[in-house]
């Protein structure tokens, strides 16, 4: 018996390959779809093996514009970093990065270029980018006779990403709260957010993300893990299996309600996974706002409100030299 | 499907990207202790490689005798001994003997004497030494807090060198264009752990007096703490400086999750923070007023011609108690151990002869 039969498989084991589309002819006046569709082999591996054409219409065109603007200035300002140093760019690409203005400069609109000023242009010209992009992705949903389930999602998205560049900094009235935009540089704003801010872990809204995020990942691969292991019945035809189970759904159903006595249906699954991505970035950006504008310490708010687990006193001798000494 | 040749790709590029960058891997074994209450996460963990070599590393020399603090003073035989002038000549000679041994093994005397007239300032190094004695005094007197009953000697920086090879000084490389915004980090910083955190933090912990606390003592904001985010790495920076010190980690001395809360401190942390005065001290007071008499190079000021400074790693050299923990003060009570009744000013004369030695084995500072 040969042990990994063609419909057990991980990576996608069959290419269809078609007539080259084109798609739907498009209303009077929109700008053409751009590039001569071809088949590619190893983007069938991963997907469908047609690559192009693409429409990318006025909104797509003027969002590429305004986020090669920002990717040219966020560059062009590491490069600068070092001197305009090729090598020390390659060899700290991790570690350059183009810094929001200093606390001395508040919430000015346009500080000095070499003070923060870049910053504030080039998140001005992602932020239009990615809006006119998610406009995009509205309007080609909607021409489509979709549902707009993708651009509210990436909607979430877009809403953690201006909380955190630019609502926050607003509310704190400092572009000195904002992310740099770097590689290592947000890690670490990441992380000193968290300390100056008392431990982001005591912050249920942080908490709730992460719920999401790993329960998304846990989603994701219960969802996929399911799908392909019903695709010997062609179970990977979700959407006919919506409103005629076949047998795929049922084994489905079955392995999961005789393993945890609960199963999603094939539709609910999917609203399940919306919902769970949706709401990682939607509470994360709720935690993340509510972060020095309503709490200062979380760990003190931890404690305020019994979140913290108690440790025994172990050194009691410990005392803040500050206080002890009077600052000597 | 054959998933050996993607898996040994993926990992030939990551460590063909690691190769690229540096990164400093410890290899197994490795060790790791709990120090902290269970569930929070406190633990040490140690590559025994490492350890070993830092053993080997952190051995106290012998004094080279026992010596007899009965007999004539030293100021009563030799001329100019204003600091040491209170030792008995054999206690004298035993420290000078011990200090060549430490500080300059090869030049020997002649490193800060004109051998032609021991008593003669001409040689700038003398002078220094003798603001390092009474540097060393001070440190064994007044920072008992931090140094406690072991102390420290010359040897604890100087291990064999005219320069301590372990200081920090103002760093801005990779120097950035006139119009480039880094703010001063989003570099390796050498000082900092190599982290793109702020790469001069020392300067305004060690040097100045810039407040390290960013917390809110108050859960909700009382507009009692302005400390933002970048006040944050930048105490962050200092951190990441005294954890390679000390080959330690954060929750040497803190419980990681209220880094400010003093309740859940090991007691380390109240040492730390007497070291981190005294490192202020000493830059201070000790080490920037001598800038004009080191010679302009390479080996003796930093690339911005600032002096070489002090910072946890001049004694610690990557272990938690300098030398393990071994105190050489038995043998030098007298020298290092309490403050010279002379309570002598050192003159700060720029021009002053240079000793006459090799640079061959002595450290360069500043990037490559």
């Amino acid at each position: 018996m040969n042990l990994r039969p063609e419909y057990q498989n991980i990576f996608t084991a069959i290419q269809v390959r078609g007539h080259l589309e084109e798609g739907m002819p498009l209303p009077e006046g929109d700008v053409p779809r751009m590039g001569q569709p071809f088949h590619s082999y190893w983007m069938g591996k991963i997907g469908n093996a047609q690559i192009g054409p693409i429409y990318l219409g006025f909104l797509g065109t003027v969002s590429l514009v305004c986020g090669t603007i920002a990717f040219l200035i966020i560059g062009l300002n590491m490069l600068a970093s070092v001197g305009w140093s090729p090598i020390q760019f390659v060899r700290q690409l991790f570690w350059l990065a183009l810094e929001p203005p200093g606390p001395e400069w508040g919430f000015r609109i346009i500080p000095p270029l070499d003070q923060g000023g870049w910053w504030v242009i080039a998140g001005f010209f992602l932020t239009v980018s990615v809006l006119l992009w998610w406009v995009r992705t509205y309007r080609r949903a909607v021409a489509l006779g979709l549902g707009t389930h993708v651009p509210w999602a990436f909607a979430g998205a877009i809403f953690l990403f201006l909380v955190l560049g630019f609502i926050r900094p607003l509310l704190m009235g400092s572009w000195a709260e904002a992310v740099p935009f770097g590689i290592f540089p947000h890690l670490d704003w990441t992380a000193a957010f968290s300390i100056r801010y008392g431990n982001l872990y005591y912050n249920p809204f942080h908490c709730l993300s992460i719920v999401f995020l790993y329960g998304s990942v846990l989603l994701f691969a219960m969802h996929g893990a399911t799908i392909l292991a019903v695709s010997r019945y062609g179970g990977e035809r979700e959407l006919e299996q919506i409103y005629d189970r076949g047998t795929a759904t049922e084994r489905a159903a079955l392995f999961w309600r005789w393993t945890m006595g609960f199963n999603a249906t094939m539709e609910s699954v999917h609203r399940w996974a919306w919902w769970f991505a949706v709401l990682t970035p939607v509470t994360g950006a709720i935690g993340i706002l509510l972060t020095g504008t309503v709490v200062d310490n979380w760990y003190l708010w931890g404690i305020k409100h019994g979140i913290v687990a108690p440790v025994p006193d172990l050194y009691p001798t410990v005392v803040d030299p500050l206080l002890s000494t009077g600052g000597m | 499907m054959n998933f050996a040749l993607p898996m040994a790709a993926g990992a030939a590029a990551l460590l063909g990207i690691a190769s690229v960058v540096g990164v400093d891997w410890d290899a197994p074994p490795s060790v790791t202790e709990q120090i902290g209450y269970r569930g929070t996460g406190m633990y040490v963990t140690k590559d025994e490689k490492e350890v070993r070599e830092a053993l080997a590393a952190n051995v106290v020399p012998e004094s080279p005798w026992e010596p007899d603090p009965e007999g004539e003073r030293a100021s009563e035989i030799y001329e100019n001994v204003p600091v040491l002038g209170h030792l008995s000549d054999d206690e004298f000679t035993q420290f000078m003997a011990s200090i060549t041994e430490w500080v300059s093994p090869e030049a020997g005397c002649a490193y800060c004497h004109n051998v032609e007239n021991m008593a003669s300032d001409e040689v700038y190094t003398k002078i220094v030494a003798r603001r390092m004695i009474q540097m060393n005094q001070t440190l064994n007197v007044d920072w008992t807090a931090h140094v406690k009953e072991t102390g420290v000697t010359c040897y604890t920086c100087h291990r064999g060198n005219p320069v301590p090879q372990q200081v920090w000084y103002r760093d801005i490389e990779p120097e950035k264009a006139s119009n480039g915004y880094r703010d001063g980090q989003n570099v390796a910083a050498m000082f900092g752990g190599n982290a793109s955190l702020p790469q001069n933090a020392l300067e305004d912990y060690l040097l100045g007096d810039m407040e390290i606390r960013v917390h809110a003592d108050t859960a909700l904001p009382m507009g009692t703490q302005a400390a933002t985010t970048k006040e944050t790495e930048n105490t962050w920076s200092l951190m990441m400086h005294m954890s390679e010190s000390l080959g330690a980690n954060c929750v040497t001395c803190h419980n990681s999750r209220a880094f400010n809360d003093w309740d859940q401190s090991p007691p380390q942390r109240v040492t730390a923070w007497h070291g981190i005065r005294m490192a202020r001290q000493l830059n201070v007071e000790y080490m920037e007023p001598l800038t004009p008499l080191f010679p302009d190079d390479e080996y003796h000021l930093g690339p911005q011609d600032d002096i070489l400074k002090v910072g946890c790693n001049t004694c610690h050299q990557g272990v938690q108690k300098p030398l393990y923990g071994v105190s050489m003060m038995d043998d030098y009570k007298a020298s290092l151990g309490e403050k010279s009744p002379n309570d002598y000013q050192v003159k700060i004369i720029p021009g002053l002869v240079a000793p006459e030695m090799s640079k061959a084995g002595m450290t360069r500072f500043g990037r490559e």
